[in-house]
């Protein structure tokens, strides 16, 4: 497939904004309400920043489309469509948002309970809208490296994984990250990299089991070799789906997008506990020592990088059945 | 509505029966498809981009493409006209967002509705046949649409009332009518005939069917005569002043 540049900014941008919108929510659970009068502007500027992410995202969901201006006609199909229902659930997940936000820095501690209950509703929305992105390749039978049931299961938890990179590398750039905090995004980069290994091994091993004699029927008469094909140049059909990255590049790929999304920040995130547990309690003058803030900021830029390469590759390395009509011989 | 229509007794299917015993690979279906079609009230325009230039670009709902299928003697060439197959249960209307693709109630013909296309693409990744092509300058996706404004066009001959492709092939390969009627001449042929679908193990169901080559009448498959030629006595001259002409000519050109 195709690897559109805007869908793979759309899908990391607002899957690691929805992730960490669900940790600052977690955050505000476990921290205690703000003192009356106080404003928490790190927590405010955290939830700007997971904001920027999701709308600029969703922004570059539109830029492929042929016609931007009828977007709003994307949240009538949620009956039937995958797209649909993750458009709905992304701006219905605005409001429980916003809310909780207003709630959070202007209510204090009497403001607590619609606090909670709003930002679970915005924690939940947002990973419900993650899980209908994967869902929306994953319900497609004419692909089979994305018909796989952990295609979906992947973006949420990298959804998570990046957006819990972020979060944590905030809280050590304001000396507030803390181990459970740094322990809690390891196990979930660490789940994230388990679960992608697994998914990268069933590719493979699973068969490829549409041929070129099935889709054209003509099998039984022997192998089916392309003479001469229906147009000279590439039609919609082949630019759009006759993409594949060739395997050499994918092996690469695939260790390059391993290294970066996870063995990396999970090095760096080990680093960071380590720093922590020779400076505890954090430095008391003069904000966080360097240590910390190197290795969070490290292990967000790798992941920055690292999931752009896994996004790439889960589309370049996605085969289409139909190019089997083309010459290929397996899909 | 993107939800399928609740598919009625007796529904109607129409659809199109291709024969790939007979069909040459002329493009006649492809390019009166085109013609028709760019010009229709239901998919034009199909605008070309670069149309004369190195690299032209644009929406057809018709591509045939020729391939050779078996080995050594046995080898044949088949031409395989491709185009949307009207399935009965296509993922590319329930996967669209806006409703703008459709299946009809009525005869079980899929549209796209250009008013409300967004152009999002996903109902291509859907078809496991390439039916559909984006029109870049249209925004919107294009496909067959069976010739829903000739079949029942009744500004036309009723001879007429057929798809373009079926119109214009000049070998009769490909045949138009309602599949799910059993007793029409295409559900005929298609029982006759052995018709398959493509790709059943997706599950669209397609409406469409294909026809497969006959089996060969030829020299790899005829049964070996009983006497061979070598073996046929040599025929003997019966005398006549002509065959004693040319016999003279033959044994003064073998000297």
């Amino acid at each position: 497939m195709n690897p559109a540049y805007s869908v793979i900014f759309f899908t990391t941008a607002s899957g690691a904004g929805y992730g960490l919108l669900a940790w600052l929510v977690a955050l505000a659970v476990i921290g205690d309400a703000p003192a009356p009068g106080e404003i928490p502007w790190t927590w405010l500027a955290a939830h700007a920043v997971a904001f920027v992410l999701v709308s600029a995202g969703l922004l570059a969901s539109t830029a492929h489309l042929g016609h931007p201006e009828r977007a709003w006609r994307a949240f009538s199909q949620w009956r039937t469509s995958w797209l649909s229902r993750e458009g709905v659930l992304a701006v219905l997940t605005f409001l429980p948002w916003l809310l909780h936000v207003a709630a959070g820095a202007g209510f204090g501690a009497s403001g607590r309970g619609l606090t909670l209950v709003a930002g679970a509703a915005a924690a939940g929305g947002a990973l419900a809208t993650v899980w209908c992105t994967g869902m929306i390749y994953q319900s497609l039978p004419t692909i089979r490296a994305w018909h796989q049931p952990l295609v979906a299961p992947i973006y949420v938890l990298l959804s998570l994984a990046t957006g819990g990179v972020l979060a944590l590398a905030g809280l050590a750039w304001f000396g507030a990250a803390t181990p459970w905090a740094a322990g809690l995004v390891i196990v979930l980069v660490a789940l994230s990299g388990a679960l992608k290994m697994r998914y990268w091994r069933q590719v493979d091993t699973a068969g490829r089991s549409y041929t070129a004699g099935a889709a054209t029927g003509l099998g039984r008469y022997g192998a089916v070799r392309v003479l001469d094909p229906p147009h000279t140049q590439a039609n919609f059909v082949m630019r759009e789906m006759g993409f594949v990255v060739a395997r050499k590049h994918a092996r690469r790929l695939r260790r390059l997008a391993a290294l970066l999304l996870f063995v990396a920040p999970l090095a760096c995130l080990a680093a960071l506990v380590g720093t922590m547990a020779v400076a505890s309690p954090p430095v008391a003058s003069g904000g966080p020592g360097m240590a910390p803030v190197a290795a969070a900021s490290l292990a967000l830029l790798a992941t920055v990088c690292g999931v752009v390469v896994e996004r790439w590759l889960f589309f370049a390395e996605a085969q289409h059945v139909v190019t089997l009509f083309y010459g290929a011989d397996r899909a | 509505m993107t939800a399928l229509p609740q598919a009625a007794p007796n529904q109607k299917k129409l659809g199109l029966v291709i024969d790939l015993d007979t069909c040459v690979g002329c493009q006649a279906c492809a390019t009166s498809c085109k013609e028709w079609n760019d010009g229709g009230a239901a998919s034009g325009p199909l605008t070309d981009v670069d149309p004369y230039g190195k690299d032209p670009y644009g929406p057809w709902l018709n591509r045939v493409h020729s391939y050779d299928v078996g080995e050594g003697d046995t080898s044949r060439t088949v031409h395989f006209p491709r185009s949307c197959l009207h399935c009965e249960t296509p993922a590319c209307v329930t996967v669209c967002p806006t409703g703008a693709s459709y299946k009809r109630a009525e005869d079980g013909i899929v549209l796209v509705n250009p008013e409300t296309c967004i152009g999002c693409k996903l109902c291509s990744w859907a078809c496991p046949y390439g039916a559909r092509e984006y029109d870049t300058s249209g925004g919107v996706m294009k496909k067959c649409t069976l010739c829903v404004d000739r079949i029942y066009n009744t500004h036309l001959e009723p001879q007429d009332r057929q798809p373009a492709c079926v119109k214009a092939c000049p070998t009769g390969a490909r045949h138009f009518g309602d599949l799910g009627d059993a007793d029409s001449a295409v559900s005929k042929l298609v029982r006759e005939r052995g018709g398959f679908d493509l790709l059943p193990a997706i599950g669209y169901q397609p409406v469409n069917k294909y026809l497969p080559p006959r089996a060969r009448r030829d020299v790899t498959t005829a049964a070996p005569s009983p006497v061979a030629a070598h073996d046929r006595p040599a025929p003997q001259p019966d005398g006549t002043p002509i065959e004693r002409l040319f016999s003279w000519a033959d044994r003064l050109l073998s000297r």
